[in-house]
């Protein structure tokens, strides 16, 4: 059993607010520029230029990338062999997404009683946390800062089994298509397949913190991902859906078992600033 | 791909120089308002009573900034979906606003109301905020500073990158570029 303080978890969270907000994922960086040499559009051209631009900026100056510092998602690797002492996980997260938002001069998005009087909490807490119990005695922890332009695009539908690939290719075109630039193109297209609905979503949003890019590691998800991703592409929005030939850097697709009665499908998507960043204890 | 540098306030002569796709810089003075200054502006129109400041001929931008960092006029400041603010547009576009800077596609009831009101809407690239921050000379907020974020702001800009998203003939940019990027072969596929 090895000990991990809740102090060191509420500075590592701080300190992940501040970076992933600032300082864009290297596999991001490279998935922009190969989409700007891609790129045909000479109008999409200029806006991935200034997305690259924007991107060297922040890392300079540590300014946010964008002005929607996100809803702070944790994913939370907790090793079984670890102990977590010293107070409660979850207030420590808290504390390190309130410190970290108010000393970053990040914005603070949230608003509790959500269908009624939307109070902003003031320091973008609390974060959504997911847990994972997993061998051996550290503690992962990958904050995924995620905008509301891009997470308000996302869909969950519970299709036939019969529908098949080229039913949730249908669902995936029409969401993307559908979204246009609200969602800030050219976007990563997560997909969660199977499970059961609230799982679906939970695997669409995990495939987010995947390496852009990255295939699936079954062969046969990974092709159906190039396959999306060409399909994607032809839809034609391009960056910011001003018309172009790089509408998605990639489509991440995870899948997991499912109820024989059923399809889960989800999609969530994230903007081109697709802000991730970890760190292991 | 046209460029056109222009001076804000908007006259109707620019506007009917501007065409969907132009790549336009703006230098001059534009307002900040996203959801709730357009709903407490919406309320002061249906009440007859004037709004916080004059928008005849003035630009609005879509946009609640980072907090800015000392020694800054402003955080990061890159456009807010327009979708939301559809149901607010068209009666501020009836009171003389002649531009809007927002990120994403309009309904059609705001894409009919700016070709009536002669307005144009511009986009500026989401997610690009740190470096649209630096287009920003000077920031004061005029109304409704209890909003914090989404309060009212005049914004003294410099060389704005926008592009012309929706022109007073009718253009759409959104339309007209997937009609020219997409594959329809691969989507049959």
């Amino acid at each position: 059993m090895r000990e991990v303080h809740v102090d060191q978890i509420r500075d590592t969270v701080r300190r992940l607010c501040q970076e992933a907000t600032s300082l864009l994922p290297e596999d991001v960086l490279d998935a922009l520029k190969r989409a700007r040499q891609q790129e045909e559009s000479p109008l999409a051209q200029k806006v991935l230029d200034q997305i690259l631009r924007n991107a060297e900026l922040a890392r300079q100056e540590m300014l946010p990338l964008c002005q929607d510092t996100g809803t702070a998602v944790i994913f939370v690797e907790i090793g079984q062999d670890v102990h977590i002492a010293g107070g409660a996980l979850m207030d420590a997260l808290r504390d390190g997404v309130g410190t970290g938002y108010t000393e970053g001069f990040l914005r603070a998005s949230m608003v509790a009683k959500p269908f009624s009087a939307r109070i902003n909490t003031k320091n973008n807490t609390p974060p959504v946390v997911h847990t994972e119990v997993v061998p051996g005695d550290r503690l992962r922890i990958m904050l995924l800062p995620k905008g509301g332009g891009c997470e308000n695009m996302s869909q969950l539908r519970i299709m036939l089994p019969s529908a098949g690939k080229k039913g949730i290719t249908e669902f995936v075109l029409k969401t993307v298509e559908e979204s246009g630039g609200n969602p800030c193109p050219p976007v990563i297209v997560g997909v969660g397949v199977g499970g059961t609905a609230e799982h679906a979503m939970y695997l669409a949003k995990r495939a987010l913190t995947r390496k852009v890019g990255e295939p699936n590691p079954d062969p046969e998800t990974a092709e159906f991902e190039q396959d999306l991703l060409e399909k994607v592409n032809a839809l034609g929005l391009g960056p910011q859906a001003m018309g172009g030939r790089i509408t998605a850097l990639a489509v991440h697709i995870e899948t997991y078992p499912t109820h024989i009665t059923s399809l889960p499908v989800a999609v969530n998507l994230q903007c081109h600033s697709a802000r991730l960043k970890e760190a292991v204890l | 791909m046209a460029e056109q540098h222009i001076q804000l306030p908007l006259t109707d002569d620019v506007i009917e120089k501007l065409r969907t796709g132009d790549y336009v810089y703006l230098t001059g003075t534009l307002y900040s308002a996203r959801d709730a200054a357009h709903r407490r502006m919406t309320e002061a129109l249906q009440k007859g009573e004037p709004l916080p400041v004059d928008i005849r001929g003035q630009v609005i931008y879509y946009v609640g900034p980072t907090p800015a960092k000392p020694g800054m006029v402003i955080g990061s400041a890159g456009p807010t979906t327009s979708l939301r603010l559809d149901p607010f547009t068209a009666p501020l576009l009836e009171a003389g606003l002649k531009g809007i800077i927002g990120k994403g596609g309009r309904r059609s009831q705001v894409r009919e109301a700016l070709q009536k009101y002669r307005a144009v809407y511009f986009l500026a690239v989401g997610g690009a905020g740190a470096l649209l921050s630096k287009h920003i000379r000077r920031v004061e907020v005029v109304a409704y500073e209890d909003l914090g974020t989404e309060a009212m702001r005049r914004m003294e800009v410099e060389e704005f990158p926008v592009v012309v998203c929706n022109d007073i003939y009718g253009g759409d940019l959104l339309e007209q570029g997937k009609a020219q990027w997409r594959k329809a072969e691969v989507l049959a596929g």
